[in-house]
């Protein structure tokens, strides 16, 4: 059945020859105070420089897990995540995240200072006045020049999102994880970080890996889409959506890929509950 | 569907035009002079103040009271007067404080130490609550007798003192900060490479600074009570022996009272509650403005 949806999808698109991020059969497990719970099962994926690669799936597919697995947060007790050819150890500046929660940022820290803490600290710069011009340069990014010395208790949720992108991409990381970063907000703030995050990425390209549950999210921010099963997690197809933006919303391939990846989820949940008397 | 008579009622669609050109009043209008007076906190408590003074001065004046048991305000304030400029208080205050600032100073970095090994690892963490449980019931005064015997008739003794009474609040809170230092902010502090020493210092010990502070100052109120209960109980034989002559305040209040010049004794407990009170309101109030108010992470 797996197999017969990875044929479906077709063979990946010509793509740059190596991988930056290879996840090999990982699976990840975690306790909680009564059980142990697997979250991934033997999931693979490779991320491509400039991807802007998406984990979809419903909520206890281990996305998130997998995210903090790559960050280094979490070790798998089986298969291997290699970035760059080395292994994934622990968590390290090469992999920067962006969380979904608001207090990412250090409330003791204006916005610059939030951004230069980064870069002195994981080591990108050596002095504040070089560390001082790249985070005003990636504050101009994100529009908030007017707030760069401004708390960050004083700032709007999107606003805050905002500051956790420009920190993040001032780290010039390898790839840049992001966790979904914009379930907190507002649908209109959200629509426009989503728009402001592709035009970002139109500059530079960065690699980034995103989490999501939205499917129409992965659609708009995805270049490529990995869609997880739950519980636990396992690869159900990888999908290309590098054609769709904001402006194919309602369109007829956007309603498409939508539709299909619904289905693909929905079609589980069936399976499921047919499965469980036997169980 | 026309036969069925629908649910909502139904109405006419509209727009407003030329909002901006409407006489809406004031959007923001500032409050009478005397709302804006009297939402000052200090005017509040300054009013409280004058009218315990007034009260005070009337009862003692008019009530037949002896000046042996109750002096009055003006015998007080004057006797306070004299203190400062005529008896060396000033300088009592100062040794008081000096011997304070030792044993606080030192006792947060045990605190700090001690908490931070109870992050570091479970032995340390159960050492902390295991000591804090034990020790932190045990008023600090209680031990002066021994560490009078242990340091000698001197500061020593009451520096140790005073550590006891600074070290489990400081540690118990700043403990219970740092527990409760956000997932996300400990991962964004890992995330930038920091380890160890640099972990707690730039990321820990800041995230949990409202819990620190509130460690700091119960610890501070704790430490300036014990020393002046010190200083009063054994104030003659711990602080002579300094060689100073002058000993402390609670030494000022103790011989005071053996002279039976009470406006002094009242003098002197003047003092202790002036000092509270500016390091409270002063010292710890700027504090908090400047670090945890600022940074919006309690409301001050």
């Amino acid at each position: 059945m797996a197999e017969a949806t990875r044929a479906a999808a077709g063979p990946a698109p010509a793509a740059a020859p190596t991988p930056i991020l290879d996840v090999d059969g990982v699976t990840l497990q975690y306790k909680t105070k009564e059980h142990l719970i697997t979250a991934t099962y033997r999931v693979g994926f490779q991320v491509y420089p400039s991807d802007r690669f998406v984990l979809l799936g419903p909520s206890g597919c281990g996305k998130s897990t997998l995210l903090k697995g790559v960050a280094g947060y979490m070790k798998p007790v089986e298969g291997e995540m290699r970035l760059k050819g080395r292994g994934i150890s622990e968590p390290g500046p090469d992999r920067v995240m962006v969380f979904q929660e608001f207090d990412q940022l250090l409330p003791w820290k204006t916005v610059r200072q939030n951004i230069t803490f980064a870069l002195i600290n994981g080591g990108r710069c050596a002095t504040g006045a070089e560390a001082d011009d790249i985070a005003r340069q990636y504050i101009r990014k994100v529009k908030l020049d007017r707030f760069e010395d401004t708390y960050p208790h004083m700032l709007s949720g999107g606003m805050k999102q905002r500051v956790a992108i420009a920190r993040g991409m001032a780290m010039e990381p390898d790839v840049l994880l992001m966790d979904e970063p914009f379930a907190a907000l507002d649908a209109l703030t959200r629509r426009q970080m989503q728009e402001e995050l592709l035009q970002l990425w139109e500059d530079t390209h960065f690699t980034v890996l995103f989490v999501t549950h939205s499917i129409e999210e992965a659609c708009i921010v995805g270049s490529r889409i990995l869609v997880l099963s739950p519980h636990p997690g396992q690869v159900k197809a990888e999908l290309n959506a590098h054609h769709l933006g904001h402006e194919d919303v309602g369109g007829e391939p956007f309603s498409a890929l939508q539709k299909r990846i619904h289905d693909m989820l929905f079609a589980d949940r069936i399976l499921e509950e047919e499965a469980a008397p036997h169980a | 569907m026309p036969e069925h008579a629908p649910a909502v009622h139904l109405r006419d669609e509209y727009e407003t035009t030329g909002l901006g050109d409407a006489d809406t009043g004031d959007v923001a209008r500032r409050l009478s002079p005397w709302e804006r007076f009297s939402n000052l906190n200090s005017v509040r408590k300054l009013t409280i103040l004058v009218s315990l003074v007034v009260v005070w001065e009337l009862y003692t004046r008019f009530g037949g009271i002896s000046e042996y048991l109750l002096p009055t305000f003006s015998d007080t304030g004057a006797a306070l007067f004299t203190a400062l400029w005529g008896e060396h208080l000033l300088y009592m205050i100062w040794n008081s404080v000096k011997i304070l600032l030792a044993g606080y100073v030192i006792g947060i970095g045990i605190a700090t130490v001690l908490t931070t090994l109870a992050v570091a690892t479970r032995f340390g963490s159960d050492l902390l609550s295991t000591l804090t449980a034990m020790l932190n019931p045990l008023p600090a005064i209680a031990l002066l007798p021994m560490a009078m015997l242990w340091f000698g008739l001197g500061a020593d003794a009451i520096v140790f003192t005073l550590l006891h009474s600074v070290v489990w609040p400081v540690a118990l809170n700043m403990h219970t900060g740092f527990m409760g230092v956000s997932e996300t902010q400990r991962m964004v502090g890992r995330n930038y490479g920091l380890r160890g020493i640099r972990y707690v210092v730039k990321l820990l010990i800041p995230a949990a600074f409202p819990s620190i502070l509130t460690g700091m100052k119960i610890g501070w109120a704790y430490a300036w009570r014990t020393l002046i209960a010190a200083e009063l109980v054994f104030g003659g034989a711990v602080v002579d022996t300094e060689g100073t002559g002058e000993g402390g305040l609670g030494w000022f209040i103790f011989a005071n009272q053996m002279d039976l010049q009470i406006p002094f004794v009242f003098a002197g407990l003047f003092t202790v509650i002036l000092v509270g009170i500016t390091v409270e309101n002063v010292v710890f109030r700027n504090l908090e403005l400047r670090t945890v108010g600022r940074w919006g992470m309690q409301t001050i």
